[in-house]
């Protein structure tokens, strides 16, 4: 910059002032009285905690104005660390703004970049190295390094395959099949239409054959939500209405969005509500999604009841549960 | 000499002998440090690290990463018998039935999310006061890459104790994983080892949150605190204070007593949270199954702007040719943080661009004199709080008794219509701070005494800066815009034309300023001639 935007020169670095303990060693004398109160109060914070620790039971509970009822074991134990570390930093940092020294030093920089001769001279090394390698001259050797270091490096990548297995076409499908009777969750109980009254709302699980033990990576995919309204209330074309049964549909759990749990059914609206994204979906109207970031609605599973009047499954899942994947068919 | 004296002798030499140090050792215990608030802050950020390390290896004595079935049998008496993975039912253990692991697990928490704030507002203060110019470019670009890993190393964290709000946390990261086109499903099989959520993913995030990128940190930091060391730090401007010196006081022994205590008081504010502020109280949640959910799911703070964007994203997918494209979780959860990132980490090459300034700095601007940067500064952190709101939308919703789809709007309009309207307040704002600045510097300080002169006019006393003061209000530069050539003398266009006129256009917005009082100005108001 020019000179002339440089209005005013530099006064230079303020005068030092004095503080009191500098000059006066009565002050002084203080200051190391209370440096050495602070780390004596430190060691208070120690002997609190290894009281607490020991002595004070972990099921005691005591009455503290703002805090309500604590924890004491717990309370007495962390405040105890929590003094003994304070009070150190509290006394080191007055020891050092009373008494050590403040006056401000002055220390000069260098510019980053090197002297200008280093500097070629790091660039004909450079070049000589090159040179005795000879890698210009040799442009076979250059290529075929390359292309093997860069080949060398698939091992690391291949060596992860067995991390998992290929998805195949599991991410389509469930445990529900055709007939498969409808459980309650929890309790494993097949449950009848007459079950659930009007505005009810009920989660379920496909039935599993005796002694098998449910996973989490199926309750991921299979949780449905059953819900029961006024048949009157549906707004269906015909042969999603013929997918329910008196008043009661059924649909995936799992949020079309990113796969949490959709929980919030509000009995007035009828509308279904995931509580990470609140995508919103209208229970009347197949689960279209009327707010939020999903782009779907939930998938609905097909039901009706067995002979012994039992709710079942009337055929699979028609399209993957959850969130969407690039391989999805929609 | 004294006794102590001798032994301090004696070991220097020992050490000297055997390294050679005694030169280098002799430099930097004298090594000077400027003193300034605002410097503590990437301090806060290391001790937290450290606090982070210290209270982490106390926990994973206890922890046991698995996601073996097990059933409860400890203190804790609403979960007993309950069916849950080794995680949690540890994670339990520690916060029950091990004396202190409640305490360690809150520092721990505590620690986490004051790292992550220390790191953030630490970088707002290097960047609104230009510390990221050259030399300190890689520097920045390290501090982005730690804020990254801190990002990730946190959300790994809270998701160890396999709850139900951190399996739910980490349901969406699986969403966000599988929807990467083409080869989205496949990672996330490898990531989980088949579907979700399998039983292998507690064991692999552990090992990566326990030591792969507690390693990368410790790389990182190394390198950024040994670049902050070699380039000597920043300064604000003032009297005495010049590019070409540093104005402070030696490591030994000032530095290292307000230092270290700072560390014992970063420690100890830690573990006052922790013993009297509950954070994440597992226990209540319960174990994670896939089924379940509980209401107001939240992420940590530094999570909570990108949950924000995912649930403002529109309803967006593409189906083409059998294949789906989430763009509603793609471009919240992926692009959009993306674009950010790498935006913030090109920051001082982008600035250095449309400055055309390519010098060394190590005076630090006020924000106000550099009008362009802070007003980005402000639009970029308007555009994260709105996402961060949005994070909240439904917890506001049920406090403030607001509809959640209002929220929901106010944010999808407030992202694109904010984050303009604050650049330009910002910028409006500099400039009349700086017009303060002039005034200050040409009438002195306004006092609020008023008087009466002998004809009755009331005049209020303008009091005369102190030579520092009116020095630091003009030290600055104030740059000037890079001339647009568009053709040489010759009248051949200018190969380099479009990216020219943008750099010409942004150099300009750049060089908006409040023009600084001149010398001949402040001369002129000495001789006498008060008004």
């Amino acid at each position: 910059m020019s000179k002339e935007l440089e209005p005013l020169a530099d006064p230079g670095l303020p005068v030092h002032v004095n503080r009191k303990a500098d000059t006066d060693p009565i002050a002084a004398k203080r200051a190391e009285r209370q440096v050495a109160i602070l780390f004596s109060l430190s060691g208070v914070g120690t002997l609190l905690f290894i009281y607490s620790f020991f002595f004070i039971k972990d099921d005691v509970f005591i009455f503290l104005p703002i805090m309500g009822t604590t924890n004491a074991h717990q309370l007495g134990v962390g405040v105890g660390v929590a003094m003994s570390l304070l009070f150190i930093g509290f006394g080191a940092v007055h020891w050092a703004k009373t008494l050590m020294p403040d006056q401000e030093v002055i220390a000069y920089r260098h510019e980053m970049r090197s002297e200008e001769k280093d500097r070629q001279d790091l660039v004909a090394t450079a070049k000589e190295g090159a040179a005795a390698a000879g890698l210009g001259r040799r442009p076979l050797i250059k290529r075929t390094l390359v292309a093997a270091a860069g080949l060398a490096g698939l091992p690391a990548v291949i060596l992860l395959r067995d991390l998992g297995p290929l998805p195949g076409n599991s991410l389509n499908e469930t445990s529900w099949a055709r007939g498969t009777r409808l459980v309650t969750d929890p309790g494993d109980r097949p449950i009848k239409p007459s079950d659930l009254e009007v505005g009810a709302v009920a989660q379920v699980m496909p039935e599993l054959a005796p002694g098998k033990k449910r996973k989490l990576e199926d309750i991921a995919k299979d949780a449905v939500l059953l819900i029961r309204i006024r048949p009157s209330e549906f707004q269906l074309d015909p042969e999603r209405l013929s997918w329910t049964h008196e008043g009661i549909i059924a649909f995936s759990k799992i949020c079309s969005h990113m796969g949490c749990a959709v929980a919030l059914y509000e009995q007035t609206t009828k509308h279904l509500l995931c509580p990470c994204h609140q995508s919103t979906f209208d229970v009347t109207r197949a689960a279209k999604v009327i707010f939020g970031p999903s782009a779907r609605p939930l998938p609905q599973l097909a039901i009706t009841v067995n002979s012994e009047g039992y709710l079942i499954a009337k055929q699979p899942f028609s399209e993957a549960v959850g969130p969407s994947f690039w391989e999805r068919k929609s | 000499m004294t006794a102590r004296e001798r032994v301090a002798g004696t070991v220097a030499n020992y050490v000297d002998e055997r390294t050679g140090a005694a030169k280098w050792m002799k430099k930097n215990l004298q090594k000077v440090f400027p003193d300034h608030w605002s410097f503590m802050l990437g301090e806060i950020a290391l001790y937290s690290f450290v606090i982070l390390l210290l209270s982490g290896t106390f926990l994973s004595f206890w922890f046991d990463p698995s996601m073996r079935h097990v059933t409860y049998e400890g203190s804790y008496q609403p979960l007993k018998d309950v069916e849950m993975s080794a995680a949690y039912a540890s994670a339990l253990h520690i916060s029950f039935d091990v004396r202190g692991g409640l305490l360690m697990r809150q520092i721990h928490h505590w620690a986490a999310l004051i790292f992550m704030a220390a790191i953030a507002v630490h970088m707002m203060r290097v960047f609104f006061t230009g510390a990221f110019r050259k030399p300190r470019e890689f520097n920045w670009i390290l501090g982005v890459a730690l804020l990254t890993l801190g990002i990730v190393e946190g959300f790994l964290g809270y998701s160890l104790p396999d709850d139900l709000l951190s399996g739910t946390g980490v349901r969406i990261a699986h969403a966000i994983i599988q929807s990467i086109p083409v080869f989205g499903t496949y990672l996330s099989f490898f990531a989980f080892g088949g579907a979700f959520p399998g039983e292998v993913f507690i064991p692999r995030i552990y090992i990566v949150h326990v030591l792969l990128i507690p390693g990368i940190f410790l790389a990182l930091i190394t390198a950024h605190l040994m670049l902050v060391w070699y380039q000597k730090h920043t300064q604000y401007p003032g009297p005495g204070r010049t590019e070409k010196n540093v104005v402070g006081y030696p490591l030994m022994p000032v530095y290292m007593a307000k230092a270290g205590g700072f560390f014992f008081i970063v420690f100890g504010i830690t573990a006052f949270l922790g013993a009297v502020a509950s954070i994440n109280p597992i226990w209540l949640y319960g174990p994670y199954t896939p089924a379940q959910i509980s209401a107001g799911s939240q992420p940590d703070w530094y999570m909570g702007w990108l949950d924000g964007l995912v649930r403002m994203a529109p309803p967006f997918e593409t189906y083409l040719f059998g294949y789906t494209i989430s763009w509603n979780i793609l471009l919240p959860g992926l692009i959009i943080p993306g674009v950010i990132f790498t935006g913030i980490a090109l920051y001082p090459f982008i600035e250095s661009w449309m400055t055309g300034d390519k010098r060394e700095h190590h005076l630090l601007d006020r924000p106000r004199n550099v009008p362009n940067r802070t007003a980005l500064g402000v639009m970029s952190l308007t555009f994260m709080v709105v996402a961060l709101i949005n994070g909240g939308n439904d917890l506001i919703a049920t406090h403030f008794d607001l509809s959640i789809n209002q929220i929901m709007w106010f944010s999808r309009i407030g992202i694109i219509v904010l984050p303009p309207l604050a650049f330009v307040i910002t910028k409006r704002i500099c400039l009349s701070l700086q017009r303060a600045d002039r005034e200050a510097v040409l009438h002195g300080r306004e006092t609020g005494r008023l008087v009466m002169l002998p004809h009755g006019e009331f005049i209020e006393i303008h009091e005369e800066l102190s030579a520092e003061k009116k020095f630091a209000l003009t030290q600055h530069e104030q740059p000037k815009a890079i001339a647009l050539v568009t053709e040489d003398n010759q009248g051949v266009l200018n190969p380099k034309g479009l990216r020219a006129r943008l750099q010409a256009r942004f150099s300009a917005a750049s060089a908006e300023n409040i023009a600084k009082p001149t010398a001949a100005e402040v001369k002129e108001l000495e001789s006498g001639h008060h008004s």
